[in-house]
């Protein structure tokens, strides 16, 4: 009833020809789960799924001066990516050091860049970015032409080459977090599942032949529900959950992604972050009552007070887990208090990622306390 | 969408299933468990606690969300069924079996209140806009 229609992808009528239970994401018309979400994310740890990420938005960034620029706008730095194809995953901030949005943005050989940032901020980013060109040469361009498709999952590589025979020789070697030009297709070695596979930007209507091709070769249409869990096992934030424009990388376990090491290099929010002294840090939790954790309930420490920021059942743990934002000096090992519903529930604070490429990083599960 | 005539609904997706014996037994739709989605979590309320009628007595989670247990009856609860709270899914595949928990109502007049099918379908229906 939503009097704005909600935009759609290319792929919007392949969703509801499978049946998907379609939900607003954002102002996007998007697949939440094909019938079943546990079904989906376990298909992607054990052999492969694909999404439909096209809502997410691809900025090309060309002209003389896209290195510098980007180095004054992302929190990491470009100057890192030395091989072409190579990707880099980082925060843009604002001056106070909050994050306007994460994203990825890969290097091109010919000295341009592509970026893919986020749904729901992408007229905030685009908007922030315009108002940052000057004095820079820097065009940008927003890539509303072509589709994105994430295949992920341990037979990602098998069913990509027995889909798309002409990509077997560029993408036997290539490497995680790097990406290649094919045609008028764009192909990377990221994702956001904690498993091998690809995401493929290519324009809109090949992406519904891949997607057709993909799914006769039995991969698993998998929805943004499964993306959600799949991500959260990862040890991946989500942005407007783990972290907005009122917290910092510091505090919400992205220290690794700010690049202090060129002191010439004042990006912006620089200064904030050097001055700036968290409390806080995101934690893993795993519950240890039965129960399923979810964002915002408050998390009781012998050092204070802090506040789960994404929750849910792990299909692959079996229990539940969240990322927390918790007092600094709580250390992994930790029992821990969670409040669900007025009852507090024990949970151990762990170190994350719980789950990488379909297996348990937890040292020794605990057995299932019984209630 | 099938909803069973015999028996008797409540507008937050509850399902009552009278028994000779006067005790009833407690579920959620099938309509509720499609909007929920995988179950993962049932925590009920205990044998012997006293329920009051529209308090929330118990949860069921899904991978996606938690959604509350109405009491669709004042009474006495009966049983629980360790079985549904051990594999959660089976609400998935079979909702009108997969009952939660058995009541002692008070007052059986008090059922006369509950809506039937056809008024429970109006409620799931206008879900589907």
């Amino acid at each position: 009833m939503s009097p704005i229609p909600l935009k759609t992808t290319a792929l919007n009528s392949v969703h509801r020809e499978l049946g998907a239970k379609m939900v607003d994401f954002g102002g996007w018309d998007m697949p939440l789960h094909y019938g079943s979400q546990l079904a989906e994310h376990l298909a992607v740890r054990q052999s492969v799924g694909m999404f439909d990420v096209s809502h997410m938005c691809i900025v090309d960034i060309t002209g003389n001066d896209a290195k510098p620029w980007l180095r004054h706008l992302l929190a990491n730095d470009v100057a890192r990516l030395a091989t072409p194809g190579r990707a880099l995953y980082s925060c843009m901030l604002n001056p106070t050091g909050g994050i306007i949005d994460d994203l990825i943005v890969y290097a091109n050989a010919d000295g341009s860049y592509r970026m893919v940032i986020n749904a729901g901020t992408t007229d905030k980013d685009l908007a922030w970015m315009q108002q940052h060109l000057a004095p820079y040469q820097v065009t940008l361009l927003p890539r509303r032409d072509l589709a994105m498709i994430a295949l992920q999952g341990p037979l990602a590589t098998e069913k990509l080459w027995q889909a798309v025979p002409g990509l077997r020789a560029l993408t036997s070697d290539l490497k995680p977090f790097h990406s290649i030009h094919w045609q008028d297709w764009f192909v990377a070695r990221t994702g956001y599942t904690g498993e091998d596979g690809f995401e493929l930007m290519l324009p809109a209507s090949a992406a519904v032949t891949l997607w057709r091709q993909l799914y006769a070769l039995g991969v698993q249409p998998t929805g943004l529900g499964a993306r959600d869990t799949l991500r959260l096992e990862a040890g991946m934030n989500l942005y407007g959950q783990d972290m907005d424009d009122t917290t910092s990388p510091l505090d919400s376990g992205l220290a690794w992604t700010v690049d202090l090491k060129d002191p010439s290099r004042q990006f912006i929010g620089r200064t904030a972050l050097e001055s700036h002294k968290t409390n806080y840090r995101l934690a893993g939790l795993l519950l240890l009552d039965k129960g399923v954790l979810r964002a915002h309930q408050p998390v009781d420490t012998a050092a204070g007070q802090g506040e789960i920021t994404s929750g849910s059942f792990s299909p692959t743990l079996q229990r539940s887990i969240a990322l927390a934002r918790l007092p600094g000096t709580i250390a992994d090992g930790t029992i821990v208090q969670v409040m669900v519903r007025n009852k507090p529930l024990a949970a151990k604070v762990v170190s994350y990622p719980f789950v990488r490429h379909g297996r348990s990083l937890l040292p020794t599960l605990p057995s299932s306390q019984e209630t | 969408m099938t909803i069973p005539s015999d028996l008797k609904y409540t507008e937050t997706h509850e399902w009552i299933k009278m028994h000779p014996d006067g005790s009833v037994s407690i579920g959620i739709t099938d309509h509720a468990q499609d909007l929920l989605g995988d179950m993962v979590f049932v925590e009920n309320p205990t044998p012997g606690q006293h329920l009051v009628a529209g308090k929330e007595c118990g949860v069921v989670e899904s991978v996606k969300a938690a959604s509350d247990i109405y009491a669709p009856l004042s009474g006495r609860v009966l049983a629980v069924n360790i079985d549904v709270e051990t594999s959660p899914e089976q609400i998935n595949t079979d909702a009108w079996g997969s009952w939660l928990f058995t009541l002692q109502p008070d007052d059986p007049a008090e059922i006369d209140s509950l809506l039937d099918a056809e008024a429970y379908r109006a409620i799931a229906e206008a879900d589907h806009h």
